[in-house]
Formats: structure tokens, C-alpha cells, sequence
């Protein structure tokens, strides 16, 4: 960013049930989102199942900035920039690998997987340097939650376990407790799904549980889907809005009334012998029987994980109109039955190619065209305002159909706009 | 891959497989898709690995992985008016050259470099690949057994392919 951003009306933009359409179309606007969200707030980067032994790495990003994610020679997780500390060159060519040194090709500097600088050819030519103040960049805070990682550029603010709130870690608690082991891995690979639209549609849209039986209609009505009646009028699913900017559809309700094993997976316990099998024995066949008709959450982390019940989407803006979905299968460990069948299921569903999200994308594509145009300059969000109401836990609900979770977004966006820089 | 000695060409072959592959080709351009469908065999792969070329699909996710009943899915929802990323359909024309006949056995196998100009409401999308096919001597010419299309870009982030490719 160059000066002084012209301050932003923000009751001209963000009201009560509506936002307007220059927020997705706005090139400073989404440069002050940068500063504002992506480099200071906790983003999702990787997951610890990504580097499993000592001097793994692999490439993954906040925004637009790449990062090298590395369990270093001390087992710690490193978040690393891939930019030498001399002359701003780069430091990692591969995608993924191991090894305990980032050496500069333009002038031979070698860093170690923690940052720190080793050495350089010809060092009589350095007198003046502090090599201890001379590294990689680095992000500034670095914490996993249940083996989720996340960075923040920022030095101080909130944890990791205040950002996700008690909402957020329910929901990954209940991911991981899918799995007999209560962990997830992540290792069947990511597809990279490009769109010309404004991140925001997607952060939506994830939990917009209004779309799914219209942009859906084509694969609900030929592939015999029951998803399609988890998100029609009168279910019994539940939209909420955890606060922080996450959001949830929450579809136990509806697959508590069918109290059936796994109905959640669209499958029946015969098929999946071993894994019923294995989370009775994990949890007792009380709470492995309701975690099993309960199933994974459909979830939104604020402000770019995405669990969708068996994957896994990692929101990456790259321009105000051009945003990158990293999707992958989840694999629960222990669970080797369930897991081929996710892999399979998410194929289909995910990627450029897929049943699902080839057609979110079009709706996201066709969004951003449409809100460049002149009017109506506004998009209405009011839908269930009148009957949103707290629930328990004090988190704001309303019929799973309703912009209950989009304003909880905008909300929460909002605030951590207007923050002083 | 190793190519069959250019000294044995077969090249009744190689014209009979290549007037194959462009009429494949005419018709996922021309979005004649029961016709389409109609080359595949009972056995039929249709794959579009990513990150890479060797990608195991039963572990890693590929952008596209059909079997004979995927496929029939795939070509049905295409069919329905709410198939939104291809109502308006892509306007396609690919060019397919450098076909090499790999192996002639009970199956042929057959490569082939392709080139797809794609466009639709989003603008011109050009898309690169080696094709692989294992092509199978029917009644009246040949069904195809497997192809395999390894984009050029497959590890880098792709816009939506909705198309047949």
C-alpha cells in the first residue's frame, strides 16, 4: 500500500441486511483487506500431517504471499518467506521435499529451516552485518489447533484459541473425533480451482445454505443426492454464526431424526464394517454411535478454511477478482475403508471438473460480473432476519436457508476493517 | 513411452487411428455427447491426473477420475439444463497431432499432443495436453478403454473444465 488510504464510510457499504456491491469489485478496498485481514489476523496455512518428520516442507500461502510451511531440525513448525535475506531472491524452487538448508542460488546464502542465517561465500566481505538479525522472513506467529496450522503477520493479538472462538474448536473437535484416532491427515493432495471472483462470494457461499438446491439442481436430481433436502424450506438444519467471522450449517438435526449410522456419508454401516467397527471400540458404541450419525462438520473458519463435511477447501485471494480454492480430500486416521470412499466422493464433487463446485464457480464468476453492474448498487442479506434468535450457547441461529451465517461474516469483517492500522 | 520404429508404421494404422481421434475430438467440441459416450467401453477410464503425470488416483486426488458409470453421470448431468457452467455450453475447436501408435497388442495403445481453444463468458482459455488412449478393434471400428489427459498445467490452479475433454 503507498500513503494514507482515503478512509472508508462503512455505513455506506455494510448496513444490517445488506452489503454493497463495490465491496467485491473494489481494488483498494481489497488492498486494505490485505492488511487488515490476511496479513494480521490468524489464517489457515497448512496442516501438520503435511510435514511429518523433521526438515519436511511444502509450499502454501496467506493471500497472495507464499510461505514455505517446514517442520524444522527442532521439530518446531516454521512459517518461512521464500525470499533470501541479501537481495530479495528466492530461496525454494520445489513444491514439497526435505531438507535442513535454503541455499541462494544467486549468491550462494544459506539459511537453515528455521530462518537463521549460516553463512555466505566469501564472508571477509562482510564486516558490518549482524548475521543474528539476518534470516528468511518469517510469519510472525505460528500455532496449530488439532493439527491445523495457522500464521499471523501480526506480532501481537489475539491466540489462535481466541480467534477460533469456542465455536471454532467444537466444530474441529468434532472433525477430528470422525476419525477413530481423533486425528486427521491430509495426503491425498490438493487441486488448485482458480475463478475470476471476489474471495468474499466464496467465504459466503460456504455456508449460503439457500443455493445449494438451485446452482445443485443438475447432479441432485440425477444422482438420487439426499443432500438436497437438508438445505430445502422446512428443515430441521440450523445456519449459525459462531461470531469471529465463523459460520456453520449445522445438519445434525436432520440426520438425528433419521438416527440412522452414517447417513451422514450418504453410505449404511455394511459398507463400512471396519470403521464402525473401530470408533465403537475408540468411544464406546454410545458416543462412537452418535458421532457416527452425528457426522463432520460443515464449517467455515474465517477467513479461509473450509470443511465441507469429507474435504477440505483453502480460500487464496490473489487479486480483487481472482481467487484460487486448494480443495483435497480429509482422511481420518485409522480409518482406511472410509477414507477411499472420500477420496472417491470428492473427486467427483470438487475441482475444476466437479459435479459441485464447477458450478459454484460459474455462480461465483457470474456474481462478480453482475455486481460491477451500476444497479441496484446493494445486495440484499436480510433473509430470516425475523426469525434469528440465540441458542444455547448464545450463538445467533436462524433456518438453515438464512443469511444468518453471511451476516455474521460481514460483521465480523467489519470490525476487524474499521480497527486502527 | 517408445515409440514404434518409424520403419514399421503401420500406416493404414496409424490414418484409421488418427480418423478416430479427431472424430472423438468432433464430438466433445461439438458437445455431441450420447455419440460421444457411445465410443466408451465397459471397461472404460477417463482420467485427468494432477500434479503431475504419475499421480496414483486411488490415493491422490486427480481433477478427474471416471469410471464407465462416472462417465454415464458426468455426460447425464451435462445433459440437464441446470449443468450451469455449460448452459451456455463452451465453444470448443482442439486441434490433436503428434499421434504415435505406442503398443499394438489385443488393445492399441496411442498418444497424441492436444490443443483446446475454449471459449465462453469468462473469455478465451487455451489448454494444453499429452492424450493417452488405449484404443479396442470393435465391430464397426474401434471403443476406447482408457484416456488418460495430462494437462501441461495441471499443477498450477486451473479454471473450471466443465467440458468434455
Amino acid at each position: 500500500m503507498t500513503g494514507n488510504p482515503e478512509p472508508i464510510d462503512w455505513d455506506g457499504l455494510i448496513q444490517r441486511d445488506r452489503v454493497h456491491g463495490s465491496l467485491y469489485t473494489d481494488e483498494a478496498i481489497f488492498q486494505q483487506e490485505l492488511e487488515k485481514i490476511w496479513y494480521s489476523t490468524w489464517v489457515y496455512v497448512g496442516h501438520i500431517s503435511e510435514v511429518p518428520n523433521k526438515n519436511d516442507f511444502i509450499k502454501k500461502s496467506i493471500g497472495p504471499q507464499e510461505v514455505i510451511m517446514v517442520r524444522d531440525r527442532h521439530d518446531a513448525v516454521q512459517l518461512l518467506l521464500n525470499r533470501c535475506a541479501h537481495r530479495g531472491n528466492q530461496v525454494c524452487m520445489e513444491h514439497a521435499g526435505n531438507r535442513k538448508t535454503f541455499t541462494c542460488p544467486y549468491h550462494g546464502w544459506t539459511f537453515g529451516n528455521d530462518g537463521g542465517l549460516l553463512g555466505m561465500p566469501f564472508p571477509d566481505g562482510y564486516k558490518e552485518l549482524d548475521r543474528s538479525q539476518t534470516g528468511l522472513g518469517k510469519v510472525a506467529r505460528v500455532a496449530d489447533y488439532k493439527g491445523f496450522v495457522f500464521g499471523s503477520f501480526a506480532d501481537e493479538g489475539p491466540t489462535l484459541e481466541e480467534h477460533l472462538g469456542k465455536g471454532g474448536r467444537d466444530a474441529l473437535d468434532r472433525l477430528v473425533q470422525t476419525s477413530p484416532e481423533g486425528e486427521v491427515d491430509i495426503t491425498t493432495g490438493f487441486l488448485r480451482h482458480k475463478c475470476k471472483a471476489n474471495w468474499k462470494f466464496l467465504l459466503e457461499n460456504e455456508t449460503d445454505g439457500y443455493h445449494p438446491q438451485f446452482v445443485h439442481a443438475s447432479i441432485f436430481n440425477i444422482s438420487d443426492s439426499a443432500i438436497g433436502e437438508l438445505y430445502a424450506e422446512g428443515t430441521t438444519a440450523v445456519a449459525r454464526d459462531f461470531g469471529h467471522g465463523h459460520t456453520e450449517n449445522d445438519l445434525r438435526p436432520e440426520f438425528r431424526k433419521r438416527g440412522e449410522l452414517l447417513s451422514w456419508f450418504g453410505t449404511t454401516p455394511d459398507k463400512l464394517p471396519g470403521y464402525v467397527e473401530k470408533m465403537r471400540a475408540a468411544y464406546g458404541k454410545e458416543q462412537g454411535d452418535e458421532i457416527m450419525i452425528d457426522g463432520a462438520p460443515h464449517v467455515m473458519i474465517f477467513p479461509n478454511l473450509f470443511i465441507a463435511e469429507i474435504q477440505m477447501f483453502v480460500l487464496q485471494p490473489l487479486a480483487v477478482d481472482e481467487t484460487v480454492q486448494h480443495v483435497t480430500a480429509l482422511q481420518f486416521k485409522g480409518a482406511p475403508d472410509l477414507n477411499k470412499r472420500m477420496l472417491r466422493q470428492t473427486m467427483g464433487s470438487v475441482g475444476p471438473a466437479g459435479f459441485l463446485l464447477a458450478d459454484d464457480n460459474e455462480m461465483y464468476e457470474r456474481n462478480q460480473r453482475g455486481v460491477a453492474e451500476r444497479r441496484p448498487a446493494w445486495n440484499y442479506l436480510g433473509r430470516g432476519l425475523h426469525r434469528e434468535e440465540r441458542d444455547d450457547n448464545g450463538y445467533l441461529i436462524g433456518d438453515n436457508t438464512d443469511e444468518v451465517t453471511s451476516r455474521g461474516i460481514w460483521r465480523h469483517y467489519r470490525e476487524l476493517m474499521e480497527a486502527a492500522a | 513411452m517408445s515409440a514404434v520404429a518409424e520403419s514399421q508404421v503401420d500406416l493404414e494404422l496409424l490414418a484409421e487411428v488418427s480418423q478416430f481421434l479427431y472424430y472423438e475430438a468432433r464430438l466433445a467440441d461439438e458437445h455431441r455427447m450420447d455419440d460421444w459416450e457411445a465410443l466408451w467401453a465397459d471397461d472404460a477410464i477417463y482420467w485427468v491426473p494432477a500434479n503431475g503425470e504419475n499421480s496414483d488416483p486411488e490415493t491422490q486426488m486427480s481433477i478427474l477420475h471416471d469410471n464407465r458409470s462416472r462417465i454415464a453421470l458426468r455426460v447425464k448431468q451435462l445433459k440437464h439444463s441446470k449443468r450451469h457452467t455449460q448452459n451456455p455450453r463452451s465453444r470448443l475447436r482442439r486441434l490433436i497431432s503428434n499421434i504415435e501408435i505406442v503398443e499394438v497388442a489385443q488393445d492399441i495403445r496411442v498418444e497424441a499432443n492436444m490443443l483446446v481453444f475454449e471459449s465462453n463468458m469468462r473469455g478465451d482459455t487455451v489448454w494444453g495436453a499429452r492424450n493417452e488412449y488405449t484404443l479396442r478393434r470393435s465391430d464397426d471400428g474401434f471403443s476406447m478403454v482408457r484416456k488418460k489427459v495430462v494437462l501441461v498445467n495441471n499443477e498450477a490452479a486451473l479454471y473450471t473444465l466443465s467440458f468434455l475433454i
